[in-house]
């Protein structure tokens, strides 16, 4: 492997990054980072990687163990989850009626009696994206209109991503069109299971080259990788053509996020981040249903990565049922009493 | 406490305390002070003294214990005597429910335990929580399942009698359940002192006896300092002492045994190496740092206290460790976000903070965690010295805190020579991802727990236990249960016989007379290394017949035959190495040999007193043992034992490597041969001091060695005064273990010789062992004292 003092090689990417320069795209918060400019392939830095399952096992198992949240932080900190959450239907039978309630929840997913009793009455909390299918974008932004809400959504073939590049490309550049400020791809497993790194790195940087000023979301399947060793090269790969953020799962597969999987792609990403001092995001989805669910990735990221991964600009969780778990350990924080999910909005 | 805004910009932890007020409400309940627990009721110090428990997160006084004195250990040694007959005498399925009773009433009072033991030792509330008390309630449940076996699985075998056992502060209630639950299982009846720092959860544990029902006087609790243990361990009523504390405390104990007969185990120090490969998993192996060195405040005896990098990723791995280090938490142990408590004392912070300072001042440079420490209480950052020199002190004595010492090394060769250099030799941590590599460096390091890509797992199914100057016995397991039961065999010695001990005369002998033509004279030698040698100081004694008969002469050897002897052994590894198969071929060869010569070492006991038949059978009966080990020498397996779901557990049969062997007077060849052959059968190289009364059959027989392929140093005859070679041999800091099989008057001197390296001395009576039995004159148990369980620990998944 290289030193770290190997300077990293900057790849030209479209412009973009802190300005947003289309003006039919919502009014989004913007990062304070420079997006991930990407580097070239630098086989180096993965290929003799090392992940020992029982070792990352442990530091996981453990760590519910070593760090808990309670009363007012533990408060603070579901907020916070909730801000991180991206609030997600992929479903088949999605209407843009589903979409328009989904949008409404994500505008206000605290009743207003929580808030207050929060104290957040001045910035009521609201969620960090709402994901969809590309052909949900257009209802998705038309209901998010002046929310600063983005829309992100899944493309690329998901949840396989097994149908041909041009198409890919092509759906990526249409849920752009349609205003999606965010795009999910899924990568190519079988380049992963077949090491083809390089035509996993090209494919890559077409699509973030189709995202245009859209943040590209790397979804790594990891449920179908398998070995640890190879959801770190995939993240490795997945950073280096230029993602956003990488993401574990599509929610799809057989077994979706799970903290070993998070911890190697947090430190695939420190370990990114050492070499180039790009910062990427990281967004765990599929399985998480719990409030503790969320504290537990919270702290992962608190951690592992330090107090500048739990923003939603470099953490997103990717839910749709967790917002009602949150939403019912918040009203209990305030009432002192155990709430009836049916006292809360339907997201 | 900061509003919802506030945080949602800190993200900070803020505080998670848990509650204490059941533990503080026991405490208050025993306010006017605890007492010792003897013969099933709750006892005041004979002399009314007390002293003060501190809790060290705080600085306060906790409670007020009892004060052991000679008078308190003579009480509970008596409960214990007299609760032993019944106790050792119900049905294992008894005992067992007694012990699973216990293990159920643990898991019980489990938070109150956790709680009190943290308040007590100032370790964090997660590790008693989530580490020491689920691991004590899982030793007795492993222990409630031997009792119910060792009848039908382990026969032959009984209870050694009252038990003194003596426990250190860092793992309090956990230590007392890995001397207490075996010791219970084998039937024996126990006295246990606690350490003076932490008697609080064992004063618990007394209550849980009594609230299952614990028939009086089967265990007894006394509390109090060094003294009150110096007394037990004095106690002549007491037939075994089991220690676990320092190497320095563990020294004192061995002397002060010395002689007595008691049975010992101690588990002591250690200086244990954590070795990262290059194709380790490097964040993996940084959490394994974690868990060695700052858990339980490195307060741990097989704490992997040096860290040894492989030199190219020296600068990746520590800049990850510095990273890792700055995460930790440092506060109140009551805390559940915590990761370190509290020093035990401020006795030990000062010794910490004191070798500490010595690094700096030998030119370490020291890295420690800028974390925030409590105004209050004993607390001391992680850290780590980088850089650092086999030979700065640091880097040799045992911390005892949370500070590693950090250096490099090239080749996987000087990883091993780096982690062995050491007089210690508890554990050991080896990090690749390479099987091949870890297993062999695994093979080669002298320690008795070995973790492959982990570190610090404990179970009651695996031993646990110490190579060298870490002390020897086992814990857990069934070699951890070995150590509280005795062969049965052991307890039906003939009676002592009385003797008078043989002065060797150098001067020339008059007593030979016969008009005969002399046959040629023979010159018996030593045999060392492979060669015949004439001793050191040029003096021969000669050896006489019952009658006075003069017989020849041997060799006086002396303490720099010794030292030559052990010098060749020390080089013949080789023999250690070698497949059993190859071993046996070898023994078979001896057995043929002396076959070959039967009629010749026949005439040789015949001559020094024995009958014809005697004579012959002997000799047939040394055939027989000789095939007998090499029998064995390819079959004393190892185990793997049950711990974990996907932790291959392994626990082999490691030979000590050099034995000292101080042969019986009776049966001159035979005995010799029952203490040769199973030591190099595994794999021993072996120094034999044989019977002075009889050593011409001794010096006869390196002829078979020379003849039978037994590589040169691996077995060595040194003849003489056999106490003062003996005491050589037990004070040589090269000679790994003794079997003395010498009249019991005699044990005294070597044991307190012993000392030194802390080696295993085996005392076997020599003159009450019936060396033609095959029950009590060969045996695995022979085998048992030949090597030593080296556990390791393989995680195994992808």
């Amino acid at each position: 492997m290289k030193t770290h003092a190997a300077k990293p090689d900057l790849k030209t990417h479209p412009p973009g990054g802190d300005q947003a320069t289309k003006t039919s795209l919502p009014a989004v918060t913007r990062p304070t980072h420079p997006r991930n400019a990407g580097t070239e392939l630098h086989m180096d830095w993965f290929e003799t990687v090392q992940v020992n399952l029982s070792a990352t096992e442990r530091r996981t198992a453990t760590l519910g163990g070593r760090r808990t949240v309670k009363k007012t932080y533990q408060a603070a900190w579901l907020v916070k989850a909730l801000q991180c959450i991206d609030l997600t239907t992929l479903a088949g039978d999605d209407t843009p009626g589903r979409v328009h309630r989904l949008a409404a929840k994500a505008r206000r997913p605290l009743r207003a009696d929580i808030v207050e009793a929060l104290g957040l009455s001045d910035t009521p909390p609201k969620v960090g994206a709402v994901c969809v299918y590309p052909t949900m974008v257009a209802p998705a932004v038309n209901a998010l209109e002046g929310s600063g809400i983005p829309v992100a959504s899944v493309a690329t073939g998901f949840p396989t991503g097994l149908t041909p590049l041009p198409q890919r490309l092509a759906e990526i550049r249409y849920a752009v069109d349609m205003g999606a400020g965010e795009i999910d791809i899924v990568i190519n497993r079988a380049q992963v299971l077949r090491q083809e790194w390089t035509a996993l790195y090209d494919e890559i940087c077409a699509m973030r080259e189709a995202c245009g000023n859209a943040h590209l979301k790397a979804i790594l399947g990891t449920g179908d990788l398998r070995t640890l060793r190879n959801v770190y090269k995939a993240s490795m790969v997945a950073m280096m053509a230029g993602a956003d953020f990488i993401k574990t799962s599509t929610g799809k597969e057989e077994v979706n996020a799970t903290l070993p999987v998070s911890l190697v792609m947090l430190r695939a990403l420190r370990d990114y981040g050492d070499r180039t001092g790009m910062k990427v995001g990281f967004k765990p989805a599929g399985g998480i249903r719990t409030a503790k669910d969320a504290m537990s990735w919270l702290i992962l990221m608190k951690e592992e990565l330090g107090r500048e991964w739990l923003e939603p600009d470099l953490f997103r969780i990717g839910a749709s049922a967790m917002l009602a778990d949150i939403e019912r350990q918040l009203e209990h924080f305030v009432t002192g009493r155990y709430a009836s999910a049916s006292h809360h909005a339907l997201a | 406490m900061p509003t919802v805004k506030e945080i949602l910009n800190t993200m900070e932890y803020g505080p998670a305390p848990e509650a204490d007020s059941p533990v503080r409400e026991w405490l208050e309940h025993h306010r006017d002070g605890f007492r010792h627990y003897i013969g099933g009721a709750f006892v005041q110090s004979s002399e009314g003294g007390t002293f003060r428990v501190m809790n060290p997160a705080r600085d306060e006084p906790l409670a007020s214990v009892a004060e052991g004195t000679t008078r308190d250990i003579d009480a509970a040694v008596s409960a214990a005597t007299s609760a032993f007959p019944a106790w050792s005498t119900l049905p294992g399925h008894a005992r067992a429910r007694y012990l699973y009773a216990i293990a159920r009433h643990i898991q019980k009072r489990e938070r109150f335990l956790s709680v009190l033991e943290t308040l007590d030792n100032g370790k964090p509330i997660r590790e008693t929580r989530d580490i020491d008390i689920p691991l004590v309630a899982r030793h007795f449940y492993h222990h409630a399942g031997w009792a119910e076996l060792i009848e039908t699985d382990i026969p032959d075998h009984g209870p050694v009698g009252v038990c003194g056992q003596i426990i250190p502060w860092n793992f309090p209630l956990l230590m007392l359940a890995w001397k207490i639950a075996p010791a219970l299982a084998a039937g024996n009846t126990v006295v246990l002192k606690p350490a003076e720092y932490t008697p609080l959860t064992a004063l618990a544990f007394a209550e849980i006896c009594s609230e299952v029902g614990l028939p009086p006087g089967v265990v007894n609790i006394v509390t109090g300092d060094g003294a009150t243990g110096a007394a037990l361990v004095a106690h002549a009523g007491v037939s075994k002492i089991a220690f676990t504390g320092s190497t320095e405390v563990g020294r004192i104990i061995r002397k002060a045994t010395a002689g007595s007969g008691k049975k010992l185990s101690l588990e002591l120090g250690g200086k244990s190496p954590f070795i990262v490969f290059e194709d380790a998993d490097l964040d993996g192996a940084v959490e394994g740092v974690v868990d060695a060195i700052f858990f339980n405040q490195g307060q741990v005896c097989c704490a992997g206290s040096r860290l040894l990098i492989q030199e190219g990723i020296s600068d990746r791995f520590l800049d990850k460790l510095r990273r890792r280090m700055a995460t930790l938490r440092v506060g109140d142990p009551l805390d559940k976000s915590i990761d370190m408590g509290a020093i035990v004392d401020p006795a030990q912070l000062a010794r910490i903070e004191s070798l500490v300072q010595q690094g700096v001042t030998e030119g370490g440079t020291l890295w420690q965690s800028d974390c925030e420490l409590p105004a209050r209480g004993s607390f001391y950052p992680p850290s780590v010295f980088v850089n650092a020199e086999p030979a700065s002190t640091i880097a040799e004595v045992e911390i005892f805190g949370p500070v590693a010492v950090a250096m490099t090394f090239r080749t996987p060769e000087e990883a091993v020579q780096l982690a062995n250099n050491t007089r210690f030799g508890l554990a050991a941590s080896v990090w690749s991802e390479n099987i091949d590599l870890a297993l062999d460096t695994a093979s080669q390091i002298k320690a008795g727990v070995l973790w492959i890509n982990s570190t610090n797992l404990f179970d009651a199914a695996a031993g646990f236990g110490g190579y060298r100057e870490s002390g020897f016995g086992r814990e857990g397991g069934r070699e951890g249960l070995l150590e509280y039961l005795v062969p049965m065999i052991e307890k039906s010695l003939l009676p002592a016989a009385p003797r008078t001990v043989a002065k060797l005369d150098a001067s020339p002998h008059s007593g030979l007379k016969t008009a005969k033509l002399p046959e040629i004279d023979r010159t018996a030698k030593l045999y060392i290394g492979g060669k015949q040698a004439r001793p050191d100081g040029g003096y021969s004694w000669t050896v006489t017949a019952p009658d006075g008969t003069a017989l020849g002469e041997a060799g006086i050897g002396n303490r720099k035959d010794i030292r030559n002897a052990v010098e060749t052994a020390v080089k013949a590894k080789g023999w250690s190495g070698q497949a059993g198969h190859n071993r046996a071929q070898v023994l078979y060869f001896m057995a043929e040999n002396l076959s070959a010569r039967a009629g010749e070492f026949a005439d040789r006991l015949r001559s020094s007193g024995h009958s014809g038949e005697a004579a012959a059978n002997e000799v047939e009966a040394t055939i027989r043992r000789i095939f007998y080990y090499a029998a064995w020498a390819d079959k004393f397996d190892g185990r793997v034992h049950a711990t974990r779901s996907r932790h291959l557990t392994i626990g082999l049969h490691e030979p000590f490597g050099v034995i000292g062997l101080v042969c019986p007077d009776e049966a001159p060849l035979l005995g010799m041969i029952s203490l040769i052959l199973p030591a190099i059968a595994m794999g021993n190289r072996v120094v034999v001091v044989p019977s002075p009364v009889q050593p011409l059959s001794a010096t006869d027989f390196y002829q078979v060695l020379d003849t039978s392929d037994v590589p040169g140093g691996v077995v060595s005859i040194v003849t003489g005064a056999r106490a003062e070679l003996a005491k050589t041999l037990a004070d040589h800091d090269e000679v790994d273990a003794l079997w003395y099989a010498a009249p019991r008057s005699e044990w005294a001197a070597v044991e307190l010789a012993s000392a030194g390296n802390l080696k295993p001395v085996w005392t076997l009576e020599g003159d009450r062992t019936d060396w033609h039995a095959t029950t009590t004159g060969q045996g695995p148990r022979f085998l048992r004292h030949a090597t030593q369980l080296k556990t390791i620990w393989v995680p195994y998944g992808e």
